[in-house]
């Protein structure tokens, strides 16, 4: 009779297990990989340089990725979980510097040089425009009461010649 | 005896490249042309010598001289003989090697053609061509040496040195450690050459302008000697940034291809400068100006070219791709910096003379644009250089690292991106000099129109925000680009009645460099729509699995269906699994995701099962954060619409870049052949 008790007890805990795992596509552990990769896609790996936490191979980002799981499991935001991180291994585990003290030179710095850039573009191109006009290219003419010799009307073809084929 | 051969090889052509730069100098200088012919075979003479010294490190890796340490790093018994070749790049010393090999190659060739009518400037290209490679022979000569061996002394140390200490022994592993894992992809294989290609093509525009300088050359000569070969540099380095990143995503498992590390923008920074400088050039050869500038922008290529690979093989910025820190920052720094400030100083002493031609008329204008272009570039460039610096700056100042990553890249170059994507639907329609808003609008009107019912119909189906404009953008180039075209063809077909295909070709052929352009530009555009699919479309999943079950990502399904695991001859332990793709429920195909674990540097690799269409890629990694078994298996699905334009563009874009760069037949010949026979009056 006991025998049979655990032997039922067993089955329909084994029973049970198999309708509920029917009913869901995945097995997902909670918090999903999803929501984890969430959270680690914004840190980087605190020991490997520049590989972003979801995707790292390493046992030490696995491990992580275990800390992030159970901190969301406890209940824990994005920012609190970031924060966490940057106590423990500094801002580097961050995607960008966060925005104090030095750091705002690297978001400064690239809009100010390009907009002082477009302010030189700009006033070169002024500069440029403001200067005396170069004299224009004068074409040999005819001067009127001289006598047209062969020679300036050579020189008149063989100028027309080169401008044919300039252009 | 090999190694000590090769070696030696190499410091005699050090020894002849700085004698050779001397003499160039000297003839120049002092008006010997004896001593500028001596140069010049001393410059011819450096590509068989770095020959013989490439091909004894290609025959010692082949060989399997595990007691060269550079054999013993970079190849092993298990890999096959043209990963044993490649290998020559696959490690810091090798790669010097083959950076000296591919140099002397190119300043050969550059010496080699006629210089009749330039002979003034040929000294001063040798100088600076012989310059360079004296500092990189000089690199691999003193700090970063191949040749070097294992030995044993008496006192039974191991030791690593180029000739034989006393009374020492070599000693030689039975296995070498192997290429990283990394490195044994067909696309590994070849980007590393192409960028290197890039690389010292760029020394030879340079070195051009620098004799330019020197000579005092105001005119733009330099620029026509050099435009071909500006051309194939970028045609090289864009071929290898393209490679890169399709290996980055075929094999590095994240799904994308370009994540802004720092050794992708070392190389990406000479990429932008090129670019401003290819189209920067073309106004002083039509109007003549902004020499000085032109001379700015080849001279920052240059030293970011030396910036670039100091950044690959400094290991200064750690990063996916660096090897191990050595003793190379200083000299490189170094190096740039002499370099740069002498330049810069050949520039300002030829300042005055390099006044411009003539003048800019209008903020409209062809030439204008091409400015703004080319502010666009350095203002990327900016971003790109600082978010690279700063790590360094912080940590120097203010003892914090930080990491500057892609969400800061993407935001500051997203908006500059788009205005390079907007100026290049506007200026092939700008005139040069005189151009005002009226004439601008009156030739872009149709083609803007035609992209703004296309961006009616996106916004209809639901498209919004960057998108959008992105798409926008896309249309808007595109349209501009097929008009100009359009107008070049029908204006041929009119005038000489030819058929509409045959105009097409005449049309590109006579302007190859301009209908190339716009070839390149189309390119860009189908780079911009991948770029646009994956990276505002992308969606991603995770989960483990066991056999049978499925993963869904949106309509799409992906089940686990089987794993095999083995090891492979070649000293890796693959698990394969085998899954099935469908999407609404219909069964689109079979993907098989491996993880390849090498064995001899413990390193995993993931393969990604990719099903491809223009449409988009269904990616699937086999990731092992939880044990791999026919149980339960974890998998990672990335949806990457658009993807596949974004490799569809690069072919495009090179293929745009032959046509830019294809030889013409020499002008003067061909006039010769139409032109009509001149009859002399009273000759007969």
């Amino acid at each position: 009779m006991k025998r049979f008790l655990i032997w039922f007890a067993l089955m329909s805990a084994f029973g049970l297990a198999v309708l509920y795992s029917g009913r869901v596509w995945a097995q997902e552990p909670t918090p999903s990989d999803d929501e984890v990769n969430a959270v680690a896609k914004g840190l980087y790996c605190p020991v490997c340089e520049n590989i972003p936490l979801d995707v790292c191979p390493t046992q030490a980002c696995a491990q992580w990725r275990d800390l992030i799981r159970e901190k969301l499991a406890a209940g824990w935001n994005d920012q609190q979980i970031k924060d966490y991180f940057v106590t423990q291994y500094g801002d580097r585990v961050l995607a960008e510097p966060p925005r104090r003290g030095l750091n705002w030179i690297v978001y400064i710095l690239p809009p100010l040089i390009t907009l002082g850039g477009a302010a030189l573009v700009i006033l070169v191109l002024r500069k440029m425009r403001r200067t005396v006009p170069a004299a224009p290219v004068s074409m040999p003419q005819p001067t009127p009461g001289v006598e047209n010799t062969p020679i300036d009307e050579y020189m008149q073809r063989f100028e027309e010649e080169l401008r044919k084929r300039k252009n | 005896m090999i190694p000590t051969f090769g070696y030696s090889v190499l410091v005699i052509t050090f020894v002849l490249a700085i004698y050779g730069a001397g003499a160039a100098a000297a003839g120049a200088l002092l008006r010997w042309p004896v001593w500028v012919k001596s140069a010049r075979s001393a410059m011819l003479l450096t590509f068989p010598l770095i020959s013989l010294s490439a091909l004894s490190i290609i025959y010692l890796l082949v060989t399997n001289h595990y007691d060269v340490q550079f054999v013993y790093n970079v190849t092993s018994n298990s890999m096959p003989y043209y990963l044993k070749v490649t290998a020559l790049w696959g490690g810091q010393a090798g790669s010097l090697v083959f950076w000296c090999w591919l140099m002397s190659a190119f300043a050969s060739a550059v010496t080699l053609r006629k210089w009749d009518r330039d002979s003034e400037f040929l000294p001063w290209v040798i100088v600076v061509a012989l310059v360079t490679l004296a500092f990189f022979l000089g690199l691999v000569i003193f700090v970063e040496n191949p040749f070097v061996r294992f030995w044993q002394t008496p006192g039974g140390q191991q030791i690593v040195a180029m000739f034989q200490p006393a009374g020492a022994i070599p000693i030689a592993p039975p296995d070498g450690r192997g290429l990283n894992p990394l490195l044994r992809h067909p696309g590994m294989i070849i980007h590393p050459p192409m960028l290197y290609l890039g690389f010292v093509s760029f020394v030879i525009p340079y070195s051009f302008a620098i004799a330019a300088l020197v000579t005092g050359r105001t005119d733009d000569r330099w620029i026509r000697l050099t435009r071909r070969w500006t051309l194939v540099a970028w045609l090289f380095l864009s071929l290898g940034l393209i490679l890169g990143s399709r290996w980055a995503y075929d094999v590095l498992g994240w799904g994308g291809y370009w994540g802004w590390d720092p050794v992708e923008i070392a190389a990406f920074m000479p990429w932008l400068t090129g670019t401003a400088f290819l189209h920067s050039v073309m106004i002083q050869e039509k109007r003549g100006l902004f020499k000085r500038w032109n001379i700015v922008l080849i001279i920052l290529t240059y030293d970011l070219v030396i910036f670039g690979t100091f950044l690959t093989r400094s290991g200064v910025l750690s990063s996916v791709h660096a090897f191990a820190q050595s003793a190379i920052g200083p000299l490189f720094f170094g190096f740039i910096a002499l370099t740069f400030g002498v330049s810069l100083g050949l520039l300002l002493y030829r300042w005055n003379i390099l006044r411009a031609e003539g003048q800019m008329h209008s903020l409209l204008s062809r030439e204008s644009l091409f400015l703004f272009n080319n502010l666009l570039f350095m203002g990327i460039l900016a971003v790109c250089f600082w978010g690279v610096i700063f790590p360094l700056v912080s940590e120097l100042f203010s003892g914090q690292k930080v990491t500057v990553g892609p969400p800061f890249y993407e935001r500051s170059t997203g908006p500059l991106f788009a205005g390079l994507l907007f100026l290049m639907g506007v200026a092939p329609l700008a005139a040069w000099r005189h151009s005002t808003a009226k004439t601008l609008g009156k030739a872009i009107w149709k083609p803007f129109s035609a992209s703004l019912l296309l961006v009616v119909a996106l916004f209809i189906l639901g498209i919004r925000g960057v998108a959008l404009l992105g798409f926008w953008l896309a249309a808007w180039v595109t349209f501009v680009t097929l008009y100009e075209y359009g107008r070049g063809v029908m204006a041929r077909h009119r005038r000489s009645g030819e058929s509409l295909p045959v105009a097409l070709w005449n049309l590109a052929a006579r302007n190859r460099r301009r209908y190339g352009g716009y070839i390149i530009h189309l390119g860009i555009v189908l780079m911009a729509l991948g770029v646009i699919g994956i990276e505002i479309f992308q969606t991603e999943t995770q989960g483990t699995i066991r056999q049978g079950q499925s993963l869904t990502l949106g309509k799409y399904a992906v089940t686990y269906k089987s794993l095999a695991e083995f090891d492979t001859p070649d000293g890796r332990n693959v698990a394969r699994a085998v899954v099935d793709v469908s999407r609404d429920g219909r069964y689109l195909g079979e993907l098989h995701p491996r993880r390849d674990y090498y064995y001899e540097s413990q390193q995993p690799m993931t393969i990604p099962g990719v099903r491809s269409t223009m449409e988009e890629d269904i990616y699937v990694l086999l990731v092992d954060w939880q044990p791999i078994s026919s149980q339960g298996a974890t998998f990672k699905v990335y949806h990457n619409p658009l993807i596949n334009w974004l490799w569809l563009g690069g072919f495009v874009f090179i293929l745009g870049t032959l046509v830019a760069a294809w030889p013409d037949k020499d002008p003067e010949e061909e006039k010769m052949r139409v032109s009509q026979p001149v009859v002399v009056p009273g000759r007969v």
